[in-house]
């Protein structure tokens, strides 16, 4: 079902104050598929996101969605379809998880509408699908990192969107718990035909997870395609103005970037594929 | 749509026991409360100068002629004590939502001076355009709109930041109570009781014209923001995570802002400031009810709590009679420096 969706933004441009983030960007997010957005600090990624889901009415040019402005759209239609999981959401104190996750059925709910057995089974399926079934009672403050990671993606899962947003999911993750957010994103992309997209600081781990991948500078799309066409030398240098070798990552056949910095790369690696 | 809707009957169960596990808990906590609320109402209808029996109060509610307790039930402890419970309601109501929705304690009508400048238009108006009445209140309530709006936009830069919003208030709250300073000292004696009432809060005095226009108020009012509690339950999540669950963030941010600050301003209106009542409320109601769902009726019924009990202490407590707001004052103020000590060690903003 999830491939009908259409999500698209057409010369979008977006800011904040005086400040232009934004300008005439295009993009299609192909359905069905996982997205990843990179770029250097202050491109623009989160701006995109946060365009996209409405908080930030557009400067000019409009984001669709089946064919329909977002920003025309009810709040809580949008929010059926449509989920975004922001940087650094807030959890009140002395919430347990069940509640917290509980919050994602606020888009199928009314102002005087009752708690239904649906909304039950939804948060079951969303502890379930995270894992996190058995910290259900605990108060999310006493998680760990990942845990409450996990928590706060079971939320987003509850609000049962067919299209998910997730701004830098793996920030403040350990990278055990970084591939363990991954993969699970991955298994609901696949078992779900939820349409994915995030932004992503590593380079590497964009490139193994994504099937698409978007590189920005500036405020604009520098290339698009898959990770082969994409994660190359040159966009390297141009996004994020770094020298870079690129080979194959030997476990996944994925494009892997290894940083030049001016220190420790004396000689290039014999074994290197020019990507 | 219905791919997601997989999930083993055990899971459903631990999500099911664990609603109805927080619901019970919620649901006898507010019982509790109103009750207590009941109670303390019918105390204060009771006691005082000459004691009357439960029977004889009973009667002047409904409405019978008893001698003596006509008099004194029905025009003097009566309007008080309706006074006391409504305006606890206004402010404990008006006070969460503040915090609730800035997601701060600090952030309290009470705090960001937006009950001390319905005090201080009132004051002024009472003592330097000779106004009563309907004038007055309707004075307080603009210079409350006016004070919020004026916060509101000062704080406003990209979306409303809660720490300067905090600090611009507290500069607010300095400024109106020299406004009231000021007008105290320009205040006959004839004014000076009068006066008082808009400094610190008072119930002493109360008359139903005073009562009637609060408890017009929060049947008004208060419906509006019972209406939003979801909305301002996603709200604490954060405005981004809000609008991703289909809030009309900015919206609901203005409806919650006017329904508590007209309830501010007229309960304020009514009797004065109470201080530190929607501060306190708030905070005391999440402390009982744990985290268990919305805290505007817990907190409203608590607001209703402190406002009784501090009348009573008041009253009956000491042997000089002291008005409501210096009894809360006293209790509220240490509650304040601890929030400010706590915040500064955990190295957070205010």
């Amino acid at each position: 079902m999830t491939t009908d969706h259409s999500l698209s933004a057409e010369d979008l441009t977006l800011g904040y104050g005086e400040r232009t983030v934004i300008a005439d960007l295009d993009l299609v997010v192909p359905p069905g598929r996982i997205t990843a957005i990179v770029g250097a600090n202050a491109c623009g990624k989160s701006t995109l996101l946060r365009s996209m889901t409405r908080l930030l009415p557009p400067r000019a040019g409009r984001v669709l969605l089946d064919g329909a402005a977002v920003h025309r759209m009810p709040a809580k239609q949008l929010a059926r379809t449509l989920g975004l999981l922001p940087q650094s959401p807030i959890a009140p104190e002395g919430i347990t998880v069940a509640d917290l996750v509980g919050r994602g059925r606020n888009p199928h709910q009314g102002i005087f509408t009752r708690w239904r057995t649906e909304d039950d089974v939804a948060v079951a399926a969303a502890l379930q699908a995270t894992q996190t079934t058995e910290l259900a009672d605990r108060p999310v403050d006493e998680l760990s990192g990942g845990q409450r990671q996990r928590v706060w993606i079971a939320m987003a899962l509850a609000q049962q969107t067919d299209l998910l947003l997730l701004d830098e999911p793996t920030t403040f993750l350990d990278v055990s718990h970084q591939v363990e957010v991954l993969d699970l994103l991955t298994d609901l992309n696949r078992s779900r035909g939820t349409t994915i997209v995030m932004v992503l600081h590593d380079l590497n781990l964009a490139a193994r997870y994504a099937d698409h991948l978007v590189a920005m500078s500036a405020g604009r799309v520098h290339a698009t395609g898959t990770p082969e066409q994409v994660l190359t030398e040159d966009c390297v240098r141009a996004v994020f103005g770094l020298d870079s070798r690129v080979i194959a990552d030997p476990t996944s056949g994925k494009p892997l970037m290894l940083p030049l910095g001016r220190h420790h790369t004396a000689a290039p690696a014999a074994t290197a594929v020019e990507g | 749509m219905s791919a997601g809707l997989v999930a083993p009957a055990s899971a459903v169960d631990v999500v099911v026991r664990g609603r109805v596990r927080r619901g019970a808990r919620r649901r006898v906590v507010v019982a509790v409360l109103a009750v207590a609320v009941v109670v303390l109402f019918a105390v204060t209808l009771m006691v005082g100068q000459t004691f009357y029996p439960p029977g004889d109060v009973l009667r002047v509610i409904a409405g019978e002629q008893v001698q003596g307790a006509s008099f004194t039930v029905g025009r003097l402890r009566l309007p008080r004590a309706v006074l006391a419970v409504v305006a606890g309601l206004c402010f404990g109501l008006a006070g969460t939502t503040f915090q609730t929705m800035l997601r701060n304690p600090l952030a309290s009508p009470d705090v960001i001076g937006i009950s001390t400048s319905a005090g201080a238009a009132a004051a002024v108006g009472i003592v330097l355009l000779g106004l009563s009445g309907t004038a007055v209140s309707t004075l307080a309530i603009g210079a409350a709109l006016g004070v919020a709006l004026l916060i509101y936009t000062l704080a406003f830069k990209d979306g409303v930041a809660g720490t300067r919003l905090i600090l611009i208030g507290i500069g607010m709250a300095a400024m109106a109570s020299s406004v009231t300073s000021y007008a105290l000292s320009e205040a006959g004696s004839w004014d000076f009781q009068e006066t008082l009432r808009w400094l610190n809060g008072s119930l002493n005095g109360t008359t139903w014209g005073a009562t009637v226009p609060a408890l017009l108020a929060l049947v008004l009012l208060g419906p509006v923001l019972l209406t939003q509690t979801r909305n301002l339950s996603a709200l604490q999540l954060g405005d981004d995570t809000a609008s991703a669950l289909g809030v009309r963030v900015e919206r609901t941010r203005l409806l919650a802002i006017v329904a508590a600050v007209g309830l501010i301003a007229f309960a304020t209106a009514a009797c004065g400031p109470i201080a530190f009542v929607s501060f306190l409320a708030g905070p005391i109601a999440a402390r009982i009810i744990g985290p268990n769902g919305s805290l505007l009726v817990p907190a409203a019924l608590v607001g209703a709590l402190l406002v009784l009990v501090a009348d009573l202490v008041g009253q009956f407590a000491f042997d000089t009679r002291f008005p409501v707001g210096v009894v809360t004052g006293v209790l509220g103020a240490p509650y304040l420096i601890y929030l400010i000590a706590r915040s500064h060690r955990t190295g957070g903003s205010l």
